[in-house]
């Protein structure tokens, strides 16, 4: 017989297991909520920006343990910030060449993006060679910390968690407290209007894009520390992405907060008191319903029409 | 890794010494019986219109350079090219070079179909080495049947299956399992497992094996069998789930991108080889470079052949290896059985003085090959080897220490009585 303390500390590492299975899918698609959400671009290459960010991480890794090892410890600070700066630049590229000409049409965008994500695929596998790889990480992030006697909290789950909890605050504030920010939301509810009161539209829709791509490079970065990535990475991610920020509801922030949070638990838990396959069966079909319900998703701007 | 492509080592004589060879044979060409005495006619070994000319024979190679499977079809490309330029530098088969035809499947399975066909009909090639997961041997396989060609097919895989124009030079699952599981019984007495695959064919199978001799023959008990699809990143539950269970022994078919995300949580979770046993049966050598072996350390995994194999055969296979593909690459499991076909197809040429399919296949049963990496390995009847199988313990480096060998070579049971 199990005994009762270890069943509290198995309930408490399954809480905390949720939550990490929620701060992953949230940073996830917080990239693609605001480009998806607020601009309407359906971007297919967004995987691919996630798995950009992976091996900008694991070439930073290569370098530092060949040329700096003494860095090891820091190096992941370094290999983020170089992670986005190679994502946002990436996208204001992608912008520039291809999305702005195609914001009247929502579907040839679909089109060009999965294009794009075909591209970037083979791009990684010249570059990288076919073999999935993983940077070699710090010692401090790998290992897990015990609050309590038989409680492991993973140590990289605890990290990905407070990238995610960053990000998410930063943009939160970027949107509601900064010009920008208005001038996104601004421009999302009347791009006509917003143009006739002096905003730059077209430079909003490119730094908004650039800002999501690069979100998604820091997501790739923070992935690393708890799986591996290939030239074929970015598919997997792609369709919990949407399913993330569809099932939230499209245009709201906080509607993909939440819904990362609603899947998550349904799959942790799930999970728990099932087979593995049969709780992806139920998590999926749970949204399907839900979404047959609510087609908006769980929330929605109201705008007066 | 290395940006570089399986293709940059094509097994072409350099110029020179071709030239030298082209010298070398002048002489000959005054005395044609002497030179026809070294090599028969081609009329005489090759009845049935295979591309085979005096001084070549040509066989397909047929495997994903590209697409996600590349990852684990690159060492078997590798080494069956190596193993196609040691017989080519001992002067080839029956007098003939072999020149290959490389197709690439592409990890896609109609795609393998396509070109297996192309390679027989088009190409008319001796013989095939190629596929590597069930998946692509199930769609090459009518191929080959119709058109009578001949396929050394080198993954361990599930069984159940035999057919006359494959050779299967790895293991079929109750070789790989069961003898592990013995092990696991008798000498760290386990009683309880849990059974974790990936949700396809092979890991369903062979975890289906593992239940019934668990429960049939060695009285002991599964206390969980689950199933993630392929990909899979977050096994926190399952973790917390080994956690509350505490069995004897974790059973671990995992494969792929997911295996690196399973072991690296296991470890981040506290879940290390002190605490916790664990057996796999799908991570070699290959798959450690992507897990780190720090990652899964103490674990053992069973296998029929290990890098780090001490013997002579070994030790010769797996310096050739690094000299021709640098001093990083790694041997595993399948790479070693890919090695093995074209020297098993080369000894069954020579037996059967013929390189007609239907002749090969005759001479093939009960062929040994002495000189194999992993020891001694027969051919049998049913068309897949006979061999010992090992256990081994998962280093820091990424490498293996064997700590088990079955004492005998195991024959192999495509159908095994009992088990389906």
């Amino acid at each position: 017989m199990e005994s009762f303390s270890d069943l509290g500390a198995i309930l408490l590492m399954q809480g905390f297991n949720g939550l990490s299975v929620f701060s992953v899918l949230l940073l996830m698609a917080l990239g693609l909520a605001i480009i998806f959400g607020q601009m309407g671009v359906i971007n297919m290459a967004h995987g691919e920006f996630l798995a950009v960010g992976a091996y900008c991480t694991y070439l930073c890794s290569e370098l530092v343990q060949q040329y700096a090892p003494g860095l090891m410890p820091a190096y992941f600070f370094v290999a983020i910030a170089f992670a986005f700066a190679v994502t946002f630049s990436l996208g204001w590229l992608v912008e520039w060449l291809m999305i702005r000409h195609l914001y009247r049409r929502p579907l040839d965008t679909l089109l060009a993006t999965w294009g794009l994500s075909l591209v970037l695929q083979q791009t990684l596998r010249t570059l990288f060679g076919p073999r999935e790889v993983s940077p070699t990480l710090p010692d401090w992030l790998m290992g897990s910390w015990q609050p309590l006697d038989g409680v492991d909290i993973p140590i990289n789950g605890l990290f990905v968690m407070s990238i995610s909890i960053l990000l998410t605050g930063g943009l939160l504030l970027a949107l509601y407290r900064s010009t920008w920010g208005l001038h996104v939301r601004a421009t999302v509810q009347n791009r006509a209007m917003s143009g006739a009161v002096g905003i730059d539209t077209k430079r909003v829709d490119r730094v908004t894009f650039s800002l999501g791509c690069g979100i998604a490079g820091i997501a790739g970065a923070a992935f690393t520390t708890i799986g591996s990535t290939g030239p074929t990475s970015g598919s997997l991610y792609i369709v919990d992405t949407f399913l993330t920020v569809v099932f939230g509801g499209a245009a709201s922030l906080f509607g993909t907060i939440a819904s990362a949070f609603v899947i998550a638990q349904t799959q942790s838990i799930s999970e728990f008191f099932m087979t593995g396959s049969m709780a992806k069966v139920l998590t999926l079909s749970a949204i399907v319903i839900i979404l047959m319900l609510r087609p908006q998703g769980l929330f929605s701007i109201k705008v007066r029409k | 890794m290395s940006g570089k492509t399986p293709f940059d080592n094509a097994p072409e004589l350099p110029s020179r010494r071709r030239l030298a060879l082209a010298f070398a044979s002048l002489p000959l060409l005054g005395i044609p019986a002497l030179s026809r005495a070294a090599a028969p006619a081609t009329s005489a070994i090759n009845t049935t219109g295979l591309a085979i000319t005096d001084t070549e024979v040509t066989v397909g190679q047929l495997h994903s350079a590209t697409g996600t499977m590349a990852i684990s079809e690159t060492g078997s490309i590798q080494s069956e090219r190596l193993a196609i330029e040691q017989i080519n530098a001992m002067g080839g088969i029956l007098g003939r070079k072999i020149k290959i035809v490389q197709e690439d499947g592409a990890s896609d399975w109609p795609t393998f179909a396509e070109k297996a066909r192309k390679l027989l009909v088009s190409d008319k090639v001796a013989t095939v080495f190629g596929c590597w997961t069930s998946a692509s041997r199930k769609a090459v396989l009518p191929v080959f049947e119709k058109e009578n060609g001949l396929l050394y097919y080198p993954t361990f895989y599930e069984g159940l299956e035999q057919s006359k124009n494959v050779f299967y030079t790895g293991q079929e699952a109750t070789q790989q399992i069961l003898s592990s599981l013995d092990w696991l019984s008798r000498e760290q007495k386990a009683r309880s497992f849990y059974l974790i695959g990936s949700d396809y064919i092979w890991p369903r199978t062979s975890n289906k094996i593992a239940r019934k001799h668990i429960e049939n023959v060695l009285k002991g008990e599964v206390v969980g069998e689950e199933y993630y699809p392929l990909g899979h990143t977050q096994f926190g539950s399952l973790i917390n789930k080994i956690k509350l269970k505490k069995p004897d022994v974790v059973f671990a078919v995992v494969v792929g991108g997911s295996n690196v995300s399973f072991y690296k949580q296991l470890k981040a979770a506290g879940v290390t080889s002190g605490k916790q046993k664990l057996l796999t049966i799908s991570v070699t050598e290959d798959e450690l470079l992507g897990i780190g072996g720090e990652n899964a350390e103490g674990f053992w995994s069973c296998m029929k052949y290990f890098q780090s194999l001490d013997n002579a055969n070994n030790k010769k296979f797996v310096e050739a290896f690094k000299a021709k593909y640098g001093a990083n690459a790694v041997v595993g499991d399948v790479t070693q059985a890919a090695y093995l076909g074209p020297w098993l197809w080369k000894m069954a040429v020579e037996k059967a003085g013929s390189f007609d399919v239907d002749k090969v296949v005759a001479a093939s049963a009960g062929l040994e090959f002495k000189e194999a990496p992993e020891g001694y390995v027969k051919i049998d009847p049913n068309h897949h080897l006979w061999s010992k199988t090992r256990i081994a313990q998962i280093r820091k480096d990424g490498q293996f220490d064997v700590i088990f060998e079955t004492p005998e070579l195991i024959k192999p049971d495509p159908f095994p009585k009992g088990y389906q």
